[in-house]
């Protein structure tokens, strides 16, 4: 049955995955995302539906512990902040290389180093440019409210399995922290091996009876077929960019000047169009919610409408850089953000938008 | 509708929970919510404060600047965030360990005796809910009724048989909220 729920976005995601009908979450704590392992260690999972939850001895064990169960064919999940993501990076580039459906939530706090436990942004390089190591993608989903912590378990298990390929959920110290109503969806049936075959394809280590063995593996020692394996994952990435991007356009329609910004930022950027609408100034906000695939497309559209373009980011300057490629120098682009577990307000970041885009743009026309 | 309030106190004085119960009444009628807590190396001792958000509509940003109301539990947090209410809003504040009143004009302020009237109930605890009743009577933004209906959702089954002693000590600050004047300056 559907809930209606007042709940933090880590308790909603640990809720979801349960009712999502989840196989496994190996994980180890680590503020401010322990309240998904200490959630689903208080529900007894395994009672309501033999949902496997353990704690693993360390974030390289949880990673690896993934990659055995999501070789069998099972949805399997972990998730971490930051610092432990960095552990997980060699088991999520060997979960790519073997082309295994699993997904990994990164509940992100100030870095780098140990850091700080307050909300950042400033994973966006390591989940959009590989992290660990070879050639390599995530997709990657970047959500700003409770309701899409809960929303998301569902859609990236169904993006892993449709592309045979992990996934990240992006999520933040804010955004993990805070509650907000959310309505939760009804429970759903473990999968059986059998609705998986017939569902994914029969590519799972389940146990070799009637058919050709199956090998789960990412060392491919003949260069040719560690080509061809790259150039197979890079068709992946090329259908996901033209099947599953997805985005939000606010306020976009008759906008001079636009703001990128996505999970945490995208809400406080929200605050910052409609203070600038009261204002007159005309502010739209692109969100993208897969970081990869990035609204390039859309950027690039926007471009040619608005007059200048802010990326705002609770980090020293990451998405800005995508913002650019993709609008190739048609308007200013320019980067606003706090950094060491600072948040930035609404208000600082339309005085940033007025300082950086507004004014130059002025000079440039007075130049003119 | 819109109320954007930051409650602010040391941790232990209930103040993260006030904010889930003002919350959860919100659900109650019906309202979009957002509940945003510090939750930095804050204990029992250290400051705590919570931003909480009532609206009709989608709540963009759950982290602000300004506020519609503070609701200022101790001295750092009346340094912190007495400049943080909105011109017109209101501040609304426990004098117990308040050595700096508060001074602005631009603000309506209001003067609620929650240690006091808490341990005079007997009961330190229903503090918060002192507080609460306080804010309600000065911005009643959401019904008793509601408010009860919150509390049941909040606590967990074992506590509510706690529920009419909060109920008490929400009426109890309903009562005794009065308007704080600032005294002008003896040179």
């Amino acid at each position: 049955m559907s809930e209606l729920k007042l709940m933090k976005g880590n308790e909603a995601l640990a809720e979801a995955a349960i009712r999502a009908g989840v196989d496994a979450y190996f994980g180890y704590p680590i503020t401010p995302q322990s309240e998904v392992i200490e959630y689903l260690m208080t529900e007894r999972p395994e009672k309501r539906t033999g949902m496997i939850v353990l704690q693993a001895e360390s974030e390289i064990a949880a990673i690896n512990m993934v990659y055995g169960a999501a070789s069998t064919g099972k949805r399997a999940m972990t998730s971490s902040s930051s610092p432990g993501i960095s552990l997980k990076l060699e088991g999520i580039s060997y979960l790519a290389g073997a082309e295994l459906p699993a997904v990994i939530v990164n509940v992100v706090r100030g870095g780098p180093g140990l850091g700080t436990i307050q909300p950042s942004q400033a994973d966006y390089f390591q989940s959009v440019k590989g992290g660990g190591h070879g050639d390599y993608k995530l997709y990657v989903l970047a959500p700003a409210s409770v309701q899409e912590m809960a929303d998301f378990v569902e859609d990236a298990f169904d993006i892993a399995f449709k592309y045979r390929a992990p996934v990240l959920i992006l999520s933040d110290g804010l955004i993990g922290q805070m509650m907000e109503k959310v309505m939760l969806k009804d429970q759903k049936e473990r999968m059986t091996n059998e609705a998986i075959i017939k569902k994914y394809g029969d590519w799972a280590t389940t146990g070799k009876t009637d058919r050709e063995r199956n090998i789960i593996t990412s060392l491919y020692l003949q260069p040719e077929k560690m080509e061809a394996k790259v150039r197979k994952l890079m068709k992946k990435y090329e259908q996901m960019e033209n099947e599953d991007l997805r985005f939000e356009k606010i306020n976009c329609e008759d906008a001079d000047y636009l703001i990128v910004a996505y999970g945490s930022s995208a809400r406080i950027a929200q605050k910052t169009v409609e203070l600038a609408r009261e204002k007159g100034i005309k502010v739209g906000l692109l969100r993208p919610i897969t970081l990869f695939p990035f609204p390039k497309q859309q950027l690039l559209d926007l471009s040619n409408q608005v007059k200048g373009i802010l990326s705002v980011e609770l980090n020293a300057g990451q998405m800005v850089e995508d913002v650019k490629l993709a609008v190739e120098h048609k308007v200013p682009v320019e980067h606003f953000g706090r950094t060491g577990g600072i948040i930035h307000t609404p208000e600082e970041i339309l005085e940033a938008l007025e300082e950086k885009i507004i004014k130059n743009e002025h000079a440039r026309h007075h130049k003119i | 509708m819109t109320e954007e309030i930051i409650i602010a106190g040391f941790g232990g004085q209930g103040v993260l929970s006030m904010g889930k119960i003002l919350a959860y009444s919100g659900i109650m009628q019906d309202q979009e919510v957002s509940w945003m807590p510090s939750y930095g190396p804050e204990m029992r001792g250290g400051t705590a404060n919570v931003t909480v958000i009532l609206s009709d509509d989608r709540i963009s940003s759950p982290y602000l600047k300004v506020f519609d109301t503070a609701i200022i539990l101790n001295q750092q947090s009346m340094d912190k965030f007495e400049e943080s209410v909105k011109p017109g809003g209101i501040l609304i504040y426990d004098p117990n360990g308040i050595s700096h009143h508060p001074t602005r004009t631009d603000i309506k302020i209001f003067k609620i005796e929650g240690t006091k009237l808490a341990s005079e109930m007997g009961n330190k605890k229903i503090f918060n809910m002192v507080i609460l009743g306080g804010f309600l009577k000065v911005k009643p933004i959401v019904k008793l009724e509601n408010v009860i209906e919150g509390l049941k959702k909040s606590l967990s089954e074992r506590y509510h048989h706690l529920i009419p002693l909060n109920k008490d000590a929400i009426t109890m600050g309903m009562n005794r909220v009065t308007p704080y004047k600032i005294e002008a300056k003896a040179y």
